[in-house]
């Protein structure tokens, strides 16, 4: 079994005139790491590139929420945030009477709306069930926007997916995280001249160019790719790896502990039963701020609120500081005074907190959120180049390329409802956001119905039509619902692209700006695909293509360009 | 001359439908046998270095937390190990291998005295 010549990276071909044949060696590790890497990156690639995908813009979800609640009016700038707590505590004592666990989250310039849940009580069976609301840190009463998982929807998909349990999606997520990190060591493995390889391209040549495409994707962002998966894994281990806590933590006691060592979470004691009201909490976010710096509170939690028992967890916030690790103050809910102050945490729990931070780039100002946004888009790019190789490479092997195998169609088809239909679906759900009636029951959960009836509407598309017709299409007209979506937002709000422009509103005019490039891209891989066959038929090039009628050489090079 | 990339070998054995199941069977075999060393027994031995760190001496909270993050990092290797090696067999070896001097130091963890609660 003299493997032919199976590493994708091994020679240049002789087509480019550079490179002598290499004898083919017996199947070495890069070879076997080379089929590690394909088969891992292709199995669960699909799950991948749609994680890259919604990941990529969950970092900009707080302005995707804004803009998703067009009726909540742009604010230049935000009430004192101790203030807004008195208040939203106020408010939260006539909305969630007798509840023995609220959590509020305060605004901030990115979120400039103040969100709470809190804990119903038990009744019917039902254990744990939360209720939230938005408030309006003005008036510290409800907001009335429309009903929408706003960003939030992109950012659970991309590590729990939709339409099964928490659990299951979350598992499946791990699943797929570990896949990657194992493409990504044996893909580095198999990667022969790493540094070289960065530098070459070779425009329009068929499978060559989408390999040039992969690794100077790849090797571009290796370092964020490799952070980013294993830092992924990091956020939800205690899911995965649950056995050193089984095995090592053996009382209530170490297990708040371990707890306390990775989040500022409050869990309620048993209250007292004794009526005693809160204290205030404006003054406890004061005494946080004057040991933290003004704006640094995040999260104001209580536990027992009412109750002689209570406790009030005023929490940092990650702005300003790399790690997630938590640090918070505890207060006495009756006294208002301070019983306990988390500073900092062990060592492996401070190793824990900045790689969940870097995860989430949240502790960047605003370029450092644009870096992570187009370094994970080319992640993002990096997924869908190989899903697409995977077909370049064994179309030229097909005994009759007209007809392919079930494999191969399957994957196929797959890839163009993954790689073109996600962004149509996506943008899709924007549309829903403007266009369901603002009364519709469960309205917030069919703007999420609508993002998967368009994703399998877009399947339905590509496994009817042509390939290379449904590349186009797709493409096209994720292009076209992206184009036109400041004409629809003009149309259905008060708040048209030049207002906001006008206004400084850099989250709702960016969202549509954003909305625009990324039409552009779509728009441009449609032209590259339609353009292809006749780029395709040129001698000398033509047979390092194979069969021409195919998205290849150009659409990575679309991709490519657009970086 | 053109790079030409196949299936792995054992894959397009699968694919040969000529060959009656049982010898297909047979191929395919040591190529699950990867699979499963790869997925079931790399977790496992992710899970068993997880829980043995836990005799180092340092704090029993921050152990267990060193653990879990360390885990990912030993199942990937324990997958690339499990394919880079010439046969199924040498790849259940390895784990094993590496397993072993875990076992101990994992068993003494699990069935241990409860250590003092530090910080």
């Amino acid at each position: 079994m003299s493997a032919p010549d199976h590493s994708p990276h091994a020679t240049p071909d002789a087509a480019s005139g550079t490179g002598a044949r290499v004898p083919p060696a017996p199947r070495g590790l890069r070879q076997t790491m080379s089929d590690l890497h394909i088969w891992t990156g292709l199995l669960l690639g699909w799950f991948l590139f749609a994680m890259f995908l919604t990941g990529t813009v969950s970092y900009f979800k707080e302005e995707l929420s804004q803009w998703m609640r067009p009726e909540i009016a742009h604010q230049a700038d935000q009430p004192e945030a101790a203030v807004v707590a008195g208040r939203i505590a106020k408010t939260l004592e006539t909305v969630a009477p007798g509840t023995t666990q609220w959590s509020l989250r305060l605004p901030d310039e990115r979120h400039p709306i103040a969100n709470a849940f809190w804990r119903v009580p038990p009744k019917d069976g039902a254990k744990r069930a939360f209720k939230d609301a938005n408030f309006d840190p003005q008036t510290g009463l409800k907001v009335a926007a429309r009903e929408t998982p706003g960003g939030e929807f992109f950012y659970r998909f991309h590590f729990q997916f939709h339409y099964m349990p928490v659990a299951w999606g979350r598992w499946l997520a791990g699943l797929a995280a570990m896949f990657m990190l194992v493409a990504i060591v044996s893909g580095v493995i198999t990667h022969k001249k790493i540094f070289t390889d960065f530098f070459t391209f070779r425009w329009g040549k068929g499978q060559r160019s989408w390999l040039d495409a992969h690794n100077a994707l790849s090797v571009f962002g290796l370092p964020f790719h490799l952070m980013i998966t294993y830092t992924g894994l990091v956020t939800l281990m205690t899911l995965y790896m649950p056995w050193p806590e089984m095995a090592g933590i053996e009382s209530p006691a170490m297990k708040r502990q371990l707890t306390s060592e990775m989040n500022a979470f409050l869990q309620p004691a048993k209250p007292s039963g004794e009526a005693a009201p809160l204290a205030s909490i404006e003054a406890m976010v004061r005494e946080a701020e004057r040991r933290w710096g003004p704006g640094s509170v995040a999260r104001v939690t209580a536990a027992n609120p009412g109750d002689a028992a209570a406790r009030v967890a005023i929490a940092r916030g990650e702005g300003g500081r790399l790690s997630m690790s938590p640090q918070y103050l505890l207060f006495d809910g009756v006294s208002g005074r301070v019983v306990e102050e988390k500073q900092g945490v062990g060592a492996a729990a401070e190793t824990r907190g900045v790689m969940y931070g870097l995860h989430l780039g949240r502790f960047g100002d605003g370029a450092t959120r644009w870096l992570y946004f187009l370094v994970s888009l080319a992640g993002t790019a990096m997924v869908g180049t190989g899903l697409v190789m995977w077909t370049v490479k064994r179309r030229q092997k097909l005994a009759d390329p007209e007809r392919p195998h079930l494999g191969f169609r399957i994957v196929e088809r797959l890839n163009i409802a993954a790689i073109a239909g996600l962004p149509l679906a996506m943008a899709a759900m924007l549309w829903a956001n403007r266009l369901l009636p603002l009364d519709l029951a469960r309205r917030g959960e069919w703007e999420i119905h609508v993002v998967f009836i368009v994703w399998a509407l877009a399947l339905a598309h590509g496994v009817l039509r042509p390939p290379r017709r449904a590349w186009i299409e797709l493409f096209a007209l994720g292009a076209a619902a992206l184009a036109l979506l400041p004409v629809l937002n003009a149309l259905t709000t008060d708040r048209p692209l030049w207002r906001s422009l006008a206004q400084g509103d850099w989250a709702f005019a960016g969202v549509e700006l954003v909305g625009l490039a990324f039409a552009a891209l779509l728009a441009g891989l449609a032209r590259r695909v339609a353009r292809h066959r006749l780029k395709g038929a040129r001698p000398g090039r033509a047979r390092a293509i194979g069969t021409p009628a195919r998205p290849a050489a150009d659409t990575a090079a679309a991709v490519e360009g657009a970086r | 001359m053109n790079v030409t990339v196949s299936p792995t070998p054992s894959a397009r054995r699968v694919g040969a439908s000529s060959a009656g199941g049982l010898a297909r069977l047979r191929a395919v075999l040591p190529l699950i046998s990867r699979i499963v060393a790869a997925v079931g027994g790399g977790y496992a031995l992710a899970a068993l270095a997880s829980v043995a760190v836990l005799v180092l001496p340092v704090s029993r909270i921050q152990a267990v937390i060193g653990g879990m993050l360390s885990s990912f990092a030993v199942y990937a290797a324990a997958v690339v190990w499990v394919f880079a090696v010439r046969s199924a067999t040498r790849a259940w070896i390895g784990l094993l291998v590496a397993a072993l001097p875990l076992l101990p130091l994992a068993w003494s963890v699990w069935h241990g005295a409860a250590p003092a609660v530090s910080p």
